[in-house]
């Protein structure tokens, strides 16, 4: 079924449920706002990678970009001393777009399994270098991230302050990514992953159609990482691991290709269910997410956000 | 000191490590064209069960040369239960979809069984170093190496061997090129399709359980070591060509000698140089060295 | 005289031994309807796949309004006022046939690029309503193409070929698998509509009934090599056409 029930304006629903996370620092304790925007920061890499899974490409290496934006802010912070976020998040967006401008010239000619072993290579990549460039990046301890400020202002409680730019971002990019889903180049995507003989003699380019994607999905995942840079504090070559990487395909495929809004519930519901099982029982978590992976991969392909819409909606 | 033969002799080791995991892998891929995420878990299973049985069954000492045919009976193990299993439970209902979902499927398998892995074994390391002192020290060129790698390059190349006389040589081998060629056409032929692709699997798992196994008395046996293996692996078949299991060989041969070499002239990119080769195959090459290219017929 | 649009001069293509087309010369001109009639394996929509850039000839030219397109890919050629249907429809199976129409008229109003403005717009539905219309699967709009059947699939290929408002339009076999029912009112609503376009058509055709209705011109393929060329009554009534094509003796 093509995914035609994108539009571009918000479901009210969405905008309810924004004005509820917005008021919850009001109710819930700290802890359980930091995980909040830190499953939205995660939800934009999602989002990243879920444009490229409507074309049939699978990303495993999206961590790539992920590690891209933690680090351009872990730099800035710790090497430069600058931890201002209108500085350092579009520097992020900026650096993680042109390094998917570039890679993405030499992965668009790929698709399938070579597509996601690429990827999943060039982050490995990045992986390697962060780890033995001790001087310049921290090797294994990584770099700390202190000295956050908004607009010239240090502010006393900086958690709180992150929460609502977090939340602030995710509305601009679940709008830019509504957009462009809705728009001919997201539907080409689409049609890419179907048939790219067609869209050749439709006179389109099924590599450029990928490559904007692409360079979309580089950038939001890049924002996503510099967000989550100040959330924790830390950046570590971890974020650039494969593993990293397989969360996101993870919570991606669980959440479908469907709507914009799935990566973000997704990752919220990633986020919490992993705290509270790691607490409970740290050897069973992996088994239990890919028990779950299966579970959707048998019986409901296109993730488990289509179960829930279509539970809701009428019968017709 | 004379670096040449120490690029050499580590390079083969490394190659001949990668190998069997490789090989696996990538006939795996030509018969189900499955990319096995999990692979680098049935590694692991097999240097854990090859530990175990060591540890149970050879004594404190761990003497003498039962304990290689131990090991050689854990990779057996794994391939002849395991392998089925998975083939069986959670592959066959992926065949015939979009090759992203069998990755999926595989990757959510690797899920399972780290923990898997974890629950049974524990998190503390296995040390069984018995066969490793069997074979003491080497001099070669002036230079003193440990034995014990050779010995699994010997199995690297045993494995290969007996690989290719499968493949060529036998009629389970011919079967199993038919259907790699082309499947429904197989099945058109007569052949038995699922029990081939139980078999390739059990196959690949077995050289998957047995590379694990014989690295076992190496290195300590701990969780994740099938994560680090796993992407090496990838690297490999990628440079090799998905489904050649020549192309796999090369491929090992080229990245274990590149990393010697890193690792004694520039110490710091003996990581990334494996990832960087791949990179520079696929660009120059996009399907690999032996790999094949499909063209649509409209 | 009319301008000439496509000339093919001295194509081969080879797979391995066999010449698939054999030194095929033909010249077709602007406004011409076209029929091109053999069996399997004759090399009609190998020829076709030449023309239109999925395959390159071995060796030979071939021109397209006086542009050498010898070895151009399928977007260049689209591009220069080419389209084309297939044999096995090409579409986006996963997709409704609402998304591939108006994914279609997006491409061709170059709109292709374009990632910020919706594809749902009133003047592309409204377009895209009416060329379902016109082929009459205006009902099926919201159908996903994979549960269409394959007549439908087949129209709706020819319809993607059309919303690009060609020069030339090739189609391979556009009735094959079209119900006998609306074979014609398909190719009733198509042919009439291309002539008064001008539009100059080739279509590979099996059917010696659609040929004959429908194209001027017939060109009879046989072992790679064009055996008779001309109106297309003279071309069907030809003894050694009727034995190549149906076996007649």
């Amino acid at each position: 079924m093509s995914e035609t029930a994108i539009r571009p304006s918000l479901p009210l629903a969405a905008i309810a449920a924004f004005a509820v996370i917005a008021v919850l620092p009001l109710f819930l304790s700290d802890w359980i706002v930091f995980l909040i925007a830190l499953a939205l920061a995660k939800g934009a890499v999602v989002l990243g990678v879920v444009l490229l899974l409507r074309g049939g490409l699978i990303s495993f290496g999206h961590a790539l970009y992920f590690a891209i934006g933690a680090y351009t802010v872990g730099f800035l912070a710790n090497r430069f001393g600058i931890g201002e976020a209108l500085v350092a998040l579009p520097l992020a967006i900026i650096i993680s777009a042109l390094v998917a401008a570039t890679l993405g010239l030499l992965l668009t000619r790929f698709r399938g399994i070579y597509f996601a072993m690429l990827s999943l290579a060039l982050s490995m990549i990045l992986y390697t270098v962060l780890i033995k460039f001790y001087d310049l990046t921290g090797g294994t301890d990584g770099l700390s991230v202190r000295g956050f400020a908004l607009a010239g202002v240090t502010p006393t409680h900086p958690a709180l302050v992150q929460y609502y730019l977090v939340l602030v971002l995710t509305v601009a990019v679940v709008y830019v990514g509504a957009r462009f889903l809705a728009s001919p180049l997201g539907y080409l995507m689409q049609a890419v992953r179907y048939n790219e003989i067609r869209i050749e003699y439709l006179g389109a380019s099924a590599s450029r159609a990928i490559l904007a994607s692409y360079v979309v999905s580089g950038a939001i995942s890049g924002l996503g990482g510099a967000l989550v840079a100040y959330l924790i504090g830390h950046v570590s070559p971890e974020l650039a691991f494969w593993v990293s990487s397989g969360d996101f395909v993870f919570v991606a495929v669980l959440g479908g290709t469907g709507s914009v809004l799935a990566p973000f519930v997704g990752s919220i519901a990633f986020e919490f269910v992993k705290n509270y099982a790691l607490k409970f029982s740290p050897h069973t978590w992996k088994l239990t997410l890919g028990v779950f992976l299966l579970l959707v991969i048998y019986f409901q392909p296109q993730g488990l956000w289509t179960l829930l819409t279509r539970l809701r909606a009428k019968p017709r | 000191m004379n670096i040449l033969p120490i690029i050499l002799i580590d390079g083969i080791t490394f190659a001949s490590w990668l190998f069997l995991v490789s090989a696996g892998i990538t006939f795996i891929f030509g018969v189900l064209r499955i990319l096995n995420v999990a692979h680098g878990s049935l590694y692991a299973i097999g240097a854990y069960l090859g530990a175990t049985f060591i540890l149970q069954f050879a004594g404190q000492e761990q003497h003498g040369w039962v304990t290689l045919l131990l090991l050689l009976l854990a990779a057996t193990v794994v391939g002849l239960t395991l392998g089925p299993l998975i083939e069986r439970l959670f592959l066959r209902r992926v065949y015939g979809e979009d090759e992203v979902i069998g990755l999926l499927t595989t990757f959510a398998l690797f899920l399972i069984l780290e923990d898997v892995v974890r629950l049974i074994w524990g998190i503390e390391p296995y040390l069984v170093e018995g066969p490793f002192r069997l074979f003491g020290r080497v001099r070669i060129a002036g230079i003193a190496f440990a034995g014990y790698p050779f010995l699994l390059t010997i199995v690297a190349i045993v494995a290969g061997l007996l690989l290719w006389f499968v493949i060529y040589h036998t009629s389970f081998g011919r079967q199993v090129t038919c259907v790699i060629n082309d499947r429904e056409m197989a099945g058109a032929l007569g052949i038995n399709v699922p029990r081939i692709d139980l078999m390739a699997f059990a196959l690949g798992t077995f050289l998957a359980a047995l590379g694990g196994a014989f690295t076992a008395p190496m290195m300590s046996v701990e969780p994740g070591m099938g994560v680090s293996v796993i992407v090496l692996a990838f690297a490999v078949v990628g440079i090799g060509g998905l489904g050649s299991i020549g192309g796999a060989a090369l491929g090992c041969i080229i990245v274990g000698i590149a990393r010697a070499a890193a690792v004694q002239l520039f110490p710091e990119i003996e990581l990334f140089v494996i990832y960087a080769l791949m990179v520079a195959v696929l660009l120059w090459r996009p399907q690999g060295l032996f790999g094949a290219i499909e063209l649509r017929k409209i | 005289m009319t301008a000439t649009m496509i000339e093919v001069q001295n194509v081969s293509r080879a797979f391995d031994m066999l010449r698939a087309v054999d030194d095929v010369s033909l010249s077709v001109g602007e406004g011409e309807i076209v029929g091109i009639i053999g069996t399997n394996g004759s090399g009609k929509t190998t020829l076709l796949n030449l023309i239109t850039g999925y395959l390159q000839p071995t060796s030979g030219r071939i021109v397209f309004q006086g542009t050498d397109i010898t070895g151009l890919g399928p977007r260049r050629i689209t591009a220069l006022g080419m389209a084309r249907s297939f044999q096995t429809p090409q579409l986006y199976t996963g997709l409704t046939v609402l998304d591939n129409v108006l994914i279609a008229i997006a491409a061709h109003s170059g709109r292709g690029a374009d990632f910020w403005m919706p594809m749902y717009r009133r003047d592309c539905l409204s377009e895209a309503d009416e060329l379902l219309a016109r082929f009459g699967l205006r009902d099926q709009a919201t159908a996903t193409v994979s549960n269409l059947p394959e007549g439908g699939r087949k129209v709706l290929d020819v319809a993607l070929s059309v919303v690009l408002e060609p020069k030339i339009l090739l189609m391979d076999e556009p009735t094959s698998g079209v119900s006998a029912r609306d074979k014609f009112s398909v190719m009733d609503t198509l042919m009439p509509a291309l002539k008064e376009r001008r539009v100059t058509t080739i279509f590979v055709e099996h059917d010696l009934e659609i040929m004959e209705r429908y194209a001027e011109r017939g060109v009879a393929f046989d072992g790679g090599k064009i055996i008779a060329d001309g109106p297309v009554t003279d071309v069907l009534a030809r003894l050694q056409v009727r034995r190549a094509v149906l076996g007649e003796d």
